[in-house]
């Protein structure tokens, strides 16, 4: 396996002169910019993961007038907080990303959907936006960007029920099919990117797809900003190019005592310290939107499991089924366990229901928790129990 | 076409089908618990997850389209494990006490345990973690949110059909629920007692309240008379509760059944149908000589119909100010209720005091519009209790009737006589053309200008439908309407009241008299009829409420003997004092959330 290991590196912060790259991206045809996303293979930084090029690719694909791009900025995944930093930092990269984005599909709307609890950030995005939309209608683009608010609901962080909750809607996810690429935000063909995917596919215009794709792997292209939290001398927003492994990350940020590293937050997967060394940060080993939160021996894996299933069971939208009774049946089943209740092997039960609820939830919620639970429950089972 | 292949079944559908209508052509049966044919898509109990070839996850049978070259497996271990864990897991959150319960054996969570989760309970109890009440507000159902498995068919009920949200998704996670505006108990909220929702419930979480008991109590009584009225919809909807295919007319064998049971005297809603249509006819005949000829302002036009009381409730919460639009006529069940304990006791040598008045209907909300305290003319309850075509249904099954191999019957003299023209007031549309065969006969002296009595333009399952009927060769008295064109409009399902109403609200409507009905359908797709229902069971039942029609002798409502009875002996004419004393009524303004 491609192997890179921890590096630093300065893309989503670097200061760049907007006028310049929205010129250049403006005098491209939309293919032209596809192209360059596409070669560059950045995929989604939300955490999914799905190549950014091919949905700008889709999305403009389809003939319909109105389109829109929507930034998710609804960062909820316990954990992160680099989204936020973006936007206080380099708000114009992202309005910047989602003018591309425009351009590239055909939209002339954009939505920023911003997390409930960062609507301190707001007076000064505004006025960032303000001087933005004034720029961008000197080089000619004929694109506006307009604000939602999320209340605090984290199912709000998945696309369809982020448009349910723009549209006036409870939050909660839909079917799918249709994707957003062809029924999105209003029933209109969307572009649905993370804040710092909108930022990189700026850059990427920037820099251009070659110098881009020399970072990171062949599965998980150039780098991503970390989140990096809990057992750590040095918390904080980091960029670091992708294809390290958890021991490479552990020796940079570790205490000394790292005994699991919980990355990609609540609903991503748990490392425990005997596989840090053969585990890949990236889409070829265990994937991230950003969270890295770092354990030692003084914690008690049952109470970090406990603390998950506890903010799923309240954060699940509630329509499905497996999410909904799963999560529940998940918390209440631990507890029981810890408290000698039921027996032990009740775990390998609530194993084959976290599977269950991997396949037959309705989103991306309910289908990630097992990613938690199992890895926990599988690699700290004496922890449970005992 | 989309070719695709099911349990290695080949099959070609339309685009846009999906799995499980796809599945159902091959009789391959894929079990579903939030989806309902009348219903959108809802995709959130999973029972109907399958496995697709290639795809990551499961898919929900009922919410993914056809794909070319689809490769399903519907009964894979995979698909059954899944399966067996979310029916555990809706029975691990619904307070299972089946044998107490009065959907126990309707209920099709039982059904779905029965087939998936028998044996060892797999997971644990979580009932105990949530407390709940049972809501006993409304005087129609009762809501106990501890049977909720959160399919959310009444909620999209009570949007989609009938525009109200009186019900609605509350919270989030684990504190999900079906609430109603800030918590408020069903009586206390825009809430119709349609009982749409309560016919859609998969469990026992919606139910109507039931008055079994009290009417065997009564039955039981020696000192007690006991009157039932059976409503025109009931007849073409009982037997599908006793072994009969939807659309089987039953009218001989239920009254013989009411006999059995033990019910006093056996009358029909039909009647005080009839005498419906002489009191609103002349009504909207009196509206519109003080509109056209007398110039009166305070008068309003267009006139609506006042038989179903879910639309009432609708009208007085959503458009107050177009209650004075509303026929002051009761609906036939409280017509009849207010003369049962009055000329019918009087003909009969009856004590009223000692007089129950049962009505057998197939709707919820007629149990409310019993209770409503205008609804006491006769000095007395009119109408003591209300039971649906369900529980009568229940109580034969109780009394152990063989049903089926019944002899038919007839109804009692004395407001036993019907017509054609009231059996139809159980389909959408049959008010209106009873009252047209009728108003048109008083204002020309001829029979209407349709082929057999048949208006046909009034009938069938469109939301809402219109027609236009010129007046040719007036009475003298009626001059005044001579060569006039009398528009009407019909409307069932309360969506579609709503589509009229904003027409009349922007003051854009060009009709004469309108007649809306809660339910789809009209009555015989009431909330009080058997479950299941559908478009196509809506539709058989219609289809008898029609040829019932046709078999009758008499077809005009004033042709009724016993209405021409009435009117000769005790009411005087239409609209007369004594009517408007009994028969007549008022509404009023209610909060609209």
């Amino acid at each position: 396996m491609e192997k890179k290991g921890l590096n630093k590196v300065d893309l989503i912060f670097e200061k760049v002169d907007p006028k310049e790259v929205l010129t250049m991206a403006y005098k491209m045809k939309s293919s032209e910019i596809i192209q360059k996303v596409l070669d560059s293979g950045l995929k989604g930084r939300g955490g999914a993961g799905f190549p950014t090029g091919l949905k700008w690719k889709y999305t403009a694909a389809v003939k319909e007038p109105e389109k829109y791009v929507v930034c998710n900025a609804d960062e909820g995944e316990p954990g992160t907080f680099k989204d936020r930093e973006i936007l206080d930092k380099v708000a114009y990269k992202v309005y910047g990303g989602m003018v591309i984005a425009g351009k590239a599909i055909g939209a002339k709307k954009g939505i920023v959907y911003l997390r409930g609890e960062y609507r301190f950030l707001l007076p000064q995005l505004m006025k960032e936006l303000e001087s933005f939309h004034k720029l961008i209608k000197e080089i000619g683009y004929d694109f506006k960007i307009n604000y939602c608010l999320g209340s605090g609901a984290y199912i709000c962080g998945e696309e369809s029920a982020l448009f349910e909750s723009v549209e006036g809607g409870r939050g909660e996810p839909r079917n799918k099919p249709p994707y957003p690429t062809t029924s999105g935000i209003f029933g209109k063909p969307t572009s649905i990117n993370n804040v710092e995917t909108l930022v990189t596919a700026m850059m990427i215009i920037k820099h251009g797809p070659e110098s881009y794709s020399q970072l990171g792997t062949k599965d998980s292209r150039g780098s991503k900003v970390f989140s990096i939290s809990g057992d750590t001398p040095t918390p904080g927003i980091f960029e670091l190019e992708l294809g390290m492994s958890v021991q490479e990350f552990v020796n940079e940020f570790g205490d000394g005592d790292t005994k699991a590293v919980q990355v990609g937050g609540a609903s991503g997967f748990c490392v425990p310290r005997k596989r840090f060394l053969q585990t890949v940060i990236g889409f070829e080993g265990v994937p991230t939107g950003g969270s890295m939160k770092l354990f030692n021996s003084s914690r008690s894996m049952y109470n970090v499991l406990h603390n998950y299933l506890d903010f799923f069971a309240e954060e699940s939208c509630g329509q499905c089924t497996p999410c909904r009774v799963g999560c529940q049946q998940l918390l209440k089943g631990v507890q029981k366990v810890k408290k000698g209740e039921v027996k032990s092997t009740y775990l390998n039960e609530l194993v084959k229901l976290a599977d269950t609820m991997k396949v037959a939830s309705k989103c991306g919620l309910g289908q990630s928790v097992g990613n938690a639970f199992r890895t926990i429950v599988e690699n700290f089972r004496e922890e449970i129990i005992y | 076409m989309i070719n695709l292949s099911i349990n290695n079944q080949r099959v070609s559908v339309q685009p846009g089908t999906t799995v499980l209508e796809a599945a159902r052509k091959l009789n391959i049966n894929i079990p579903t618990l939030c989806n309902h044919p009348d219903l959108c898509v809802a995709g959130n109990c999973r029972v109907c997850v399958v496995e697709q070839t290639g795809a990551r996850t499961l898919i929900a049978a009922c919410a993914m389209p056809v794909a070319e070259g689809m490769d399903i497996q519907t009964n894979t271990l995979k698909v059954r494990n899944a399966r067996k864990h979310i029916v555990e897991l809706l029975l691990s959150e619904h307070r299972s006490d089946c044998t107490k319960c009065y959907k126990n054996q309707k209920c099709e969570l039982q059904a779905l345990a029965n087939e998936f989760a028998f044996g060892d309970t797999i997971f644990l109890d979580l009932t105990e973690d949530h407390p709940y009440t049972i809501d006993r507000s409304s005087p129609a159902f009762t809501k106990d949110d501890s049977k909720c498995i959160r399919c959310q068919r009444c909620v999209r009920t009570c949007f989609e059909l009938q525009h109200i949200s009186a019900i609605a998704v509350a919270n989030k996670g684990l504190h999900q629920k079906i609430s109603s505006f800030h918590d408020r108990p069903m009586s206390h909220v825009v809430c119709t007692n349609c009982g749409q929702c309560v016919n859609r419930c998969p469990t026992g979480a919606l139910v109507e309240k039931t008055y079994i008991d009290q009417v065997w109590d009564a039955i039981y009584d020696p000192d007690r008379h006991v009157v039932v009225q059976t409503a025109p919809a009931v007849r073409v909807a009982l037997g599908e509760d006793l072994g009969y295919d939807p659309g089987e007319r039953v009218t001989g064998k239920m009254v013989t059944a009411l006999r059995q049971l033990g019910f006093d005297s056996v009358l029909d809603t039909d009647f005080s149908a009839d005498l419906t249509i002489m009191e609103e006819g002349t009504e909207l005949l009196t509206r519109l000589k003080k509109v056209l000829v007398d110039g009166d302002k305070k008068t309003s036009i267009p006139m609506f119909t006042s038989c179903s009381p879910g639309w009432i409730k609708f009208i007085e919460h959503k458009y107050p100010e177009f209650l004075p639009n509303l026929s002051t006529c009761k609906s036939p069940q409280q017509m009849f209720g207010a003369l049962a304990k009055t000329y019918f006791a009087q003909k009969k040598k009856l004590d009223p005091s000692k007089l129950v008045s049962v009505s057998v209907m197939p709707c919820t909300a007629k149990k409310y519009e019993a209770d409503r305290p205008e609804m006491r003319a006769s000095g007395y309850k009119d109408i003591d209790y209300v039971l649906t075509t369900r529980e009568l249904a229940v109580m034969i099954k109780q009394a152990g009737i063989d049903f089926k191999n019944l002899e038919s019957s007839h109804y009692d003299s004395i407001m036993g006589d019907s017509t054609g023209a009231a059996v139809i007031f159980g389909a959408t549309g049959g008010v209106m053309e009873a009252a047209l065969r009728t108003a048109y006969e008083i204002v020309t002296g001829k029979e209407v200008p349709f082929t057999n009595l048949n208006i046909t333009p009034v009938r069938g399952m469109e939301g809402v439908k219109e027609a236009t009927i010129k007046i040719e060769g007036c009475k003298p008295e009626w001059k005044f309407l001579e060569g006039a064109e009398l528009k009407v409009a019909i409307a069932h399902g309360l969506v579609n009241a709503n589509k009229i109403m904003k027409q009349v609200r922007n003051g854009k409507s060009p009709y004469h008299f309108i007649e809306i009905m809660a339910c789809p359908g009209g009555c015989i797709g009431g909330g009080g009829q058997p479950i299941p229902t559908s478009m196509e069971i809506r539709k058989n039942r219609m289809k008898a409420i029609y040829s019932e029609d046709e078999h009758m002798v008499l077809r005009k409502s004033h042709e009724n003997p016993d209405v021409i009875g009435i009117y000769k002996e005790f009411l005087g004419k239409p609209n007369s004092h004594v009517s408007h004393e009994l028969l007549h009524t008022h509404y009023v303004e209610r909060e609209s959330y």
